[in-house]
């Protein structure tokens, strides 16, 4: 009896509240742009527009929708085995390195048998890097958070270091690799889809999408439908419970470390072998700890991050828009609209859940 | 007809809590409840878990503010919005978990909360005083002196209890107090209430243990299913009568237990010694041996090392020494078995905690219905497991084993604590194990499921299986064993025969003393 689980039927839980949230930080965001003078209605409408209003829009809207799934679906599995992974980032970093070493020297091979190999180099390389964290979690009590928040700045330096140092191609400034031969590159989308006569526009969106999208089905497999992932889902809940089934959680937490790194490295897929061409300082710009918000916002379910990383891949495709169309509307502030989302979504993610039940008067049911 | 404020009739109830009601969503946890507790009575309220007494109880002390009712405390309608209100109204709850600080003496713990100023100098000479004045008027002997820690736990109650009285309590709320206690300590216990009474104070007695009504209380209120289902004279009443108004329906006759067909041994420990977490030695020496076909409970205090054996013999934690045997495999320190390897021998296992550890209150059902068993082929698909099929397996356990309601799907933390328990009783007696070891089976069930489960855990007895069963609850011990080990202080102190065993001998082996 103690009163406040409170249940909600699954639509309103995963649909409903969401929209809900995103409703108020539009609502709080739209009191902001009302104080720079602009129209926020007009604002919102530029922003949709920018995300889905074009074939361009949607496929940049994909294109960075593609990295948030990969990071959003490596948060969600580490924190369905009770680990908060705030270290996508370096691992997606890491795992460029992985890629980029393919993709340089192998590419006497054909295309087939690079991709193969890009994939796994560069899950190799993410799940390496997150298992040192995994491993120091599972064996020395070391707190994931901070481990894999001090191995993000270890990437960082690591990685700067290779590019300016090693992998630099010789006799220019920026530390960056040459770029890769055209067979180790992934076909764009509108080179794919064109040739199969549809035409799209012209965007970064690259097969990593499909990939993406695969990984979704298998990760959703893996943690619902496997042993593993029950076994998994049970050190997550409880590690009490885990010991009298005879799972050892620290087997359990190296591999779902592996798992999530080697997911995180998906966006070395996207970014390097896809849309640059070329492994480039710093390429993953932040969207290791957009990851989190992804996941968050997704409930940790692969579907609810799909649906996330989509809805912040427009909010970085219609906020670039807006700040283009719209000068008195800095950069900042679609910064703090996506800060304002993950508040809403994340942070206060439960806070309309009463109010909710009281509207559609269930409550908790009594067994 | 209210009593004009300020002067309250002589004749006034200490207690008058009128119409409450109390809602939890779509849970109506007390429907317009009335209770009424004379002045200078110990007054008992039953019934079983879920029944809403505690629902009422933290109303009364302000836990929970109630949706309709109101509360009248010597006459005078209160407001009691929270504990402070109850506090200020004269009355103390003693908690079923102690709300004491370990590190600090008993003198330390009473004043807390009320040191009456910031500094202690002026005022601990007094309540020392206090403490010695109020510690001999009601018989609890307690040194003031002595850290709070190294105290037994019935020594602990009286500091609870004193506690209270030193802060003026007039009404005092005790919650299952006994369900920590050796039988001489309740019977301590019961002293300290009958001088309470004595001295005027009214004591509410929160139970689900009928012999403790009939022993001690003046009156008892019944409660079920949220409501007050009624109000008797323990001297006009009987263990009978409040049995069916709290269950609603006659209670089973008494357990018919078959002479024991003792068969070959099944689990051989010898010279086991355990530490816990933090390195302490909780089980010492231990030897004991269970044949096919018998129960062998161990009695004891809670804490006593029953715990950490219990988890030593299920693979959840490392021996130190020693060596158990089962059929034909010996597991010791340097050749360690974990729990899925002991499932493999033979081993099954309800243990005593069953939220954190027999089951995942977050997981549905059917997902808790395989814990333990998740490798097993035969919920398997190739790669993937057979949700449906584990389902229909989940369902037809539910449906044998009486789990209410049986909704395969339904979050595991939903169901009540008998419906989980008979969950993970199903899971584990449904494998037929030769060896079942079962730690506290009716912590926290109601009276219905108690009996439920201790036929069916003396029905695999009589299939010829050996089971290990630590309770805490003495009654359970006696009805079910065939031979009784006593552990105090991580050792085994005694091995008696429940015929030959008595309460006080047990309680006596049980607290060190014999």
């Amino acid at each position: 009896m103690s009163g406040t689980a409170l249940r909600l039927p699954w639509w309103a839980d995963y649909i409903l509240l969401p929209l809900l949230n995103l409703l108020l930080a539009l609502l709080a965001t739209g009191v902001v742009v009302v104080l720079t003078g602009e129209n926020p209605l007009d604002a919102v409408t530029t922003m949709v527009n920018g995300a889905f209003g074009s074939g361009e829009g949607i496929g940049y809207t994909l294109y960075y929708a593609t990295d948030m799934i990969f990071t959003g679906l490596a948060v969600a599995v580490a924190f369905h085995c009770g680990l908060f992974n705030i270290g996508a980032e370096g691992q997606a970093y890491v795992a460029g390195l992985g890629v980029a070493l393919v993709c340089l020297y192998l590419d006497f091979l054909p295309f087939w048998m690079i991709l193969p190999l890009a994939i796994a180099g560069g899950a190799l390389f993410g799940a390496g890097y997150a298992a040192i964290p995994g491993w120091l979690q599972a064996k020395r009590g070391s707190h994931i958070v901070i481990t894999t928040i001090m191995a993000n700045f270890i990437a960082y330096s690591l990685m700067e270091f290779l590019l300016v140092n090693v992998l630099i191609k010789p006799g220019q400034m920026s530390p960056e690799t040459r770029f890769f031969a055209p067979n180790a590159v992934l076909p764009k989308m509108d080179a794919m889809l064109g040739a199969i006569g549809i035409a799209v526009a012209q965007t970064p969106l690259n097969l990593s999408f499909v990939v993406a999208l695969a990984c979704i089905v298998l990760v959703w497999l893996l943690i619902w439908h496997t042993r593993w992932g029950y076994s998994l889902r049970v050190v997550g809940a409880s590690p009490r419970a885990a010991v009298y089934a005879g799972i050892a959680p620290s087997g359990r937490i190296v591999q779902s470390m592996l798992l999530s790194g080697a997911l995180a490295g998906g966006v070395a897929l996207n970014e390097v072998m896809g849309a640059q061409g070329k492994l480039l300082i710093n390429f993953p710009s932040g969207y290791g700890f957009t990851g989190i918000a992804v996941a968050l916002m997704g409930r940790n379910h692969p579907l609810g991050v799909l649906i996330a990383a989509i809805l912040f891949g427009a909010l970085y495709q219609g906020g670039a828009e807006l700040t283009f169309d719209m000068p008195a509307i800095s950069p900042y502030l679609v910064v703090a609209l996506q800060g304002l989302v993950i508040l809403f979504t994340g942070g206060l993610a439960t806070m309309l859940r009463p109010a909710l039940a009281r509207v559609l008067r269930v409550g908790p049911r009594g067994a | 007809m209210q009593p004009p404020a300020g002067q309250p009739p002589v004749t006034a109830p200490a207690v008058e809590m009128r119409g409450i009601d109390k809602r939890f969503g779509t849970v109506h946890a007390n429907r317009a409840v009335d209770l009424t507790v004379a002045k200078g009575h110990i007054h008992g309220l039953i019934g079983e878990n879920g029944a809403g007494k505690s629902t009422l109880m933290s109303i009364l002390y302000g836990f929970y503010t109630a949706d309709a009712g109101d509360i009248v405390i010597d006459g005078r309608k209160v407001a009691i919005a929270e504990s402070r209100d109850a506090i200020a109204a004269g009355i103390e709850m003693v908690h079923q978990h102690f709300m004491l600080v370990d590190p600090m003496t008993v003198l330390e713990n009473v004043i807390l909360g009320v040191e009456g100023g910031a500094l202690l100098r002026r005022h601990v000479p007094k309540a020392r005083a206090d403490l010695k004045r109020i510690s001999a008027e009601y018989g609890l002997d307690v040194d003031p002196d002595a850290v709070v820690g190294e105290l037994p736990v019935g020594a602990q109650q009286r500091v609870e209890i004193l506690k209270a009285l030193y802060r003026g309590a007039e009404i005092l709320i005790l919650d299952e107090p006994t369900g920590v206690l050796t039988p001489q300590e309740a019977t301590d216990l019961f002293r300290v209430l009958a001088a309470l009474r004595a001295q005027g104070k009214t004591v509410i007695l929160v139970t689900h243990k009928l012999r403790e009504i009939m022993a001690i209380t003046d009156r008892v209120s019944v409660m079920r299913a949220g409501q007050m289902v009624g109000h008797r004279h323990t001297a006009e009443t009987s263990r009978e009568e409040l049995g069916e108004l709290m269950i609603g329906r006659k209670l089973a006759t008494r357990l018919d237990k078959a002479p024991a067909k003792i068969g070959a041994v099944a689990l051989q420990v010898r010279d086991l010694s355990v530490r816990d977490a933090m390195g302490v030695q909780r089980v010492k020496d231990v030897g004991f041996s269970i044949r096919a076909g018998e129960i062998v409970g161990i009695a004891g205090v809670s804490g006593n090392g029953q715990t950490e054996l219990m988890e030593a013999l299920a693979g959840m934690r490392r021996f130190e020494a020693g060596s158990v045997t089962i059929g034909a495999t010996t597991i010791s320190a340097g050749r360690p078995a974990m729990a899925d390897e002991l499932r493999r021998l033979g081993m099954a296992h309800v243990p005593e905690d069953r939220l954190r550890t027999g089951m995942v209150p977050a997981f549905a059902a059917r997902e808790s219905a395989i814990l333990g068993y998740q490798d097993d082929p035969a919920y398997a698909r190739g790669p993937l497991l057979d949700w449906p099929g584990i389902e229909r397996y989940t369902l037809g356990l539910m449906e044998k084993y009486e789990v209410k309601p049986p909704i395969p799907r339904l979050r595991g933390s939903l169901f009540s604590g008998g419906n989980q328990q008979k969950l993970i009783m199903a899971r584990e007696m449904e494998r037929d194990p030769a060896v079942l070891l079962v730690g506290q089976p009716t912590r926290g069930v109601d009276i219905g499921g108690i009996d439920f489960i201790h036929r069916r855990l003396l029905a695999m007895r009589d299939r010829g299986k050996a089971i290990l069963l630590v309770s805490v609850e003495l009654d359970e011990i006696l009805r079910l064993s065939d031979r009784i080990l006593v552990m105090f202080d991580g050792r085994l102190v005694g091995e008696l025969l429940p015929e030959h065993a008595d309460e006080r001998q047990l309680g006596l082996l049980m607290a060190g003393a014999a």
